[in-house]
């Protein structure tokens, strides 16, 4: 097993399941001849040529809407969306049809594709490619929502995520791309979707976050410990469906729960998580659930993107408050 | 300033069967090797999904199904579509298709069931390659030129045909479909059933182009508008389009010239923005009128064919009904059942409290 990064495993993915799957065949804006704007599949266009990776347009709707129209064909599409923030203009694509389509034809037709874009903050980069709405698609029925938080998650949760047979939006951390790199398995490696990752254990309370806010979360966490704190540490991987029930399990243990994520706080999915843990565990709460999030406003330009998003400071300071309750 | 033309272009207007009922001249080889079967063929089908319309609106307005949208005075699109289509070949529709649906295989009580707000009206038989209606305008585009770039990754010997209207055109999809189709040259028929009204917005309102045919130009594929109340027309260009199609020649739009003589649907008021005269104007255009007319004087059809069609036809959509109304009602849980594949825990469990809330109201009912 090789040192690899979060674009690497991707682009290891999708190299594996395009080998593996004639089916499978990916589309996008600059994801041929330049691999991407990230590079996330660089390479491929030589293995696989242009009939399987297939510069379009720029036209996020129209990348969207064929992608359903070859996924209800029989193909495996997976779709890149450069940034997240323009995959707004494929939103009714998605939510009127890639998220319906199976049921309002009552399973003779199906949606199995891919929609893979970067999230997220921290790489100063201009407006809109910073973007963190993940809530907008786990607020929409029929979307599955995958966030990887680690190379090796990635790997794995992509193969799931292409071998899916349902629409999964699938957001890569773009602030985590190249920073950190662990071995990831070669071959099969397929992390089941619907299931979180309890990534530490401790009996004094629960954290829980996704995507690239796990590794500010680390960090307080390891800061903590110094002081005899010791959390559960759930990585959710996947936003929806939400693994419920390993929040509770955790919940129910510790007694405390802190939230951590990127996106605006009004809505965001800490608001949902709060209120399951409110409605299923209320009873082992010892302080009220805390959530750290980005502010409701528009996410800002690279000059002031610092103070925007949650950093290990203010996880631990949300720590100390459900600790000291 | 040096100047030099970048570009001419012209749109071809293609019409067999005028509105008097003639063919002039009556020698197109096209047209006289069609046999004479072919013409009451397109006849009784005409006939039929008109009937099938009425009865519609006849259901809703006594309560029987739900928000219903006409398909009256369009019904020669429709049937040229449909004939020209093969079974393998992919059919996207938008909303205002239902007879060249029923006339693809969808039965019509399906077609009732899903104008009634049953769900189960959108399953179409598993050897028909039709989408479901699509509600939100134009989007259903891009999902045809998607099915049409697997069949051509998957190199299947079929086309696909995709129908909107003419409000869908000013859509962004309609030109992200239509630029995907051209770039890509993808075995896709786009026909667009302009019938000069989308709600109470008449064409004047849509585009500032002379045609919607030329639109195609800028795509770099043919575009052509045909009559679209000529089935004759309609049939042969549509037929051509998917022929090429099939040989791997590329995209087609074919505007077809029509008219919505009924409200935009049941809910609607047409009376609020157009005149009774231009709905009379355009009666006089009706797709049925004419090709009976040519049938009358060419095939000797008579009374009694006249007849016969009527009964039959009625009595098919007199089964029709009865077999939608005979439905067992559709059961609520099945609500949950098709989301995904496998349905997730949290929704199971929403899913055992509406059945507790089911139970509750069948035992407080009895």
């Amino acid at each position: 097993m090789s040192q690899i990064s979060l674009i690497q495993a991707v682009n290891q993915a999708l190299f594996e399941e395009m080998a593996r799957n004639p089916d499978v065949v990916l589309l996008g804006e600059d994801i041929g001849v330049d691999g991407g704007v990230f590079r996330a599949t660089d390479g491929l266009i030589q293995k696989f040529g242009e009939d399987r990776i297939i510069d379009t347009p720029l036209s996020e709707s129209g990348i969207v809407g064929t992608a359903i129209g070859m996924a209800a064909y029989g193909l495996r599409p997976v779709a890149e969306i450069q940034f997240m923030g323009f995959l707004y203009g494929a939103m009714e694509q998605l939510v009127s049809h890639a998220a319906r389509l199976r049921s309002r034809t009552r399973g003779r037709y199906t949606c199995p594709l891919v929609v893979r874009t970067p999230y997220g903050g921290g790489i100063h980069a201009p407006e809109l490619h910073s973007e963190s709405t993940e809530a907008f698609f786990v607020h929409t029925a029929g979307l599955k929502v995958v966030v990887p938080s680690t190379p090796a998650e990635a790997k794995g949760l992509l193969v799931s995520a292409i071998r899916d047979p349902d629409p999964v939006i699938f957001l890569e951390p773009s602030r985590i791309y190249r920073a950190i790199k662990e071995k990831v398995p070669e071959g099969e490696c397929e992390i089941p979707l619907g299931e979180a990752r309890l990534v530490a254990e401790g009996d004094d309370l629960t954290l829980i976050t996704w995507g690239a806010m796990l590794h500010p979360t680390l960090d307080a966490a390891s800061r903590i410990s110094e002081k005899g704190i010791h959390a559960d540490i759930i990585d959710l991987r996947t936003l929806s469906p939400l693994d419920s029930s390993t929040i509770i399990q955790s919940v129910e243990k510790t007694g405390r729960a802190v939230i951590v994520h990127e996106a605006a706080r009004t809505c965001g999915l800490g608001g949902e998580i709060a209120a399951q843990i409110c409605e299923k565990a209320l009873l082992s709460l010892e302080a009220p659930v805390v959530r750290v999030t980005g502010y409701d406003i528009p996410v800002p330009l690279p000059k002031t993107e610092a103070w925007y998003y949650p950093d290990a400071e203010q996880i631990l300071d949300a720590i100390e408050t459900v600790v000291h309750f | 300033m040096p100047k030099k033309i970048l570009s001419n272009f012209s749109v071809e207007y293609v019409q067999f069967l005028n509105e008097s009922g003639r063919i002039d001249p009556l020698d197109y080889s096209e047209v006289s090797s069609l046999p004479e079967q072919t013409f009451k063929d397109f006849y009784a089908d005409i006939v039929m999904i008109r009937a099938i319309d009425e009865k519609a609106l006849n259901l809703q307005r006594t309560g029987r199904i739900g928000t219903y949208a006409s398909i009256q005075g369009q019904e020669a699109i429709q049937v040229g579509c449909a004939k020209a289509l093969q079974g393998s070949d992919w059919f996207f529709p938008a909303f205002r298709e239902t007879g060249l649906s029923v006339l693809r295989g969808t039965p019509i009580e399906k077609a009732y069931q899903y104008w009634s707000g049953d769900e189960r009206g959108n399953v179409v038989p598993d050897n028909q390659h039709d989408f479901p209606v699509s509600i939100p305008v134009g989007t259903h585009i891009p999902h045809a030129v998607g099915a049409a770039l697997a069949v051509k990754y998957k190199k299947d010997p079929i086309a696909v045909l995709t129908v909107f209207g003419d409000g869908a055109t000013s859509k962004g999809d309609f030109h992200e479909g239509m630029n995907f189709a051209g770039v890509f040259k993808l075995p896709v028929v786009f026909v667009c059933q302009n019938n000069q009204w989308a709600i109470s917005v008449p064409l004047s309102r849509q585009t500032a182009s002379a045609s919607l045919a030329q639109k195609a130009i800028a795509y770099g594929f043919e575009g052509v508008q045909v009559d679209g109340n000529d089935v004759l027309a309609v049939y042969l260009t549509v037929k051509a389009a998917l022929e090429k199609a099939r040989r791997g020649e590329g995209p087609t739009f074919i505007e077809g010239v029509t008219y919505r003589l009924k409200d935009h649907t049941t809910a609607d008021d047409a009376g609020r923005y157009r005149s009774q005269e231009e709905v009379e104007a355009w009666r006089k255009k009706d797709p049925i009128i004419r090709l009976k007319s040519y049938i009358e004087s060419h095939f000797n059809w008579n009374a009694s064919d006249e007849e016969a069609l009527i009964t039959k036809v009625n009595q098919q959509i007199t089964k029709a009904v009865e077999t939608y109304e005979s439905k067992a009602p559709i059961d609520p849980l099945s609500m949950f059942d098709t989301l995904f594949e496998q349905l997730p825990p949290d929704l199971l469990r929403q899913r055992e409290r509406l059945s507790k809330r089911l139970n509750t109201e069948n035992e407080a009912a009895e």
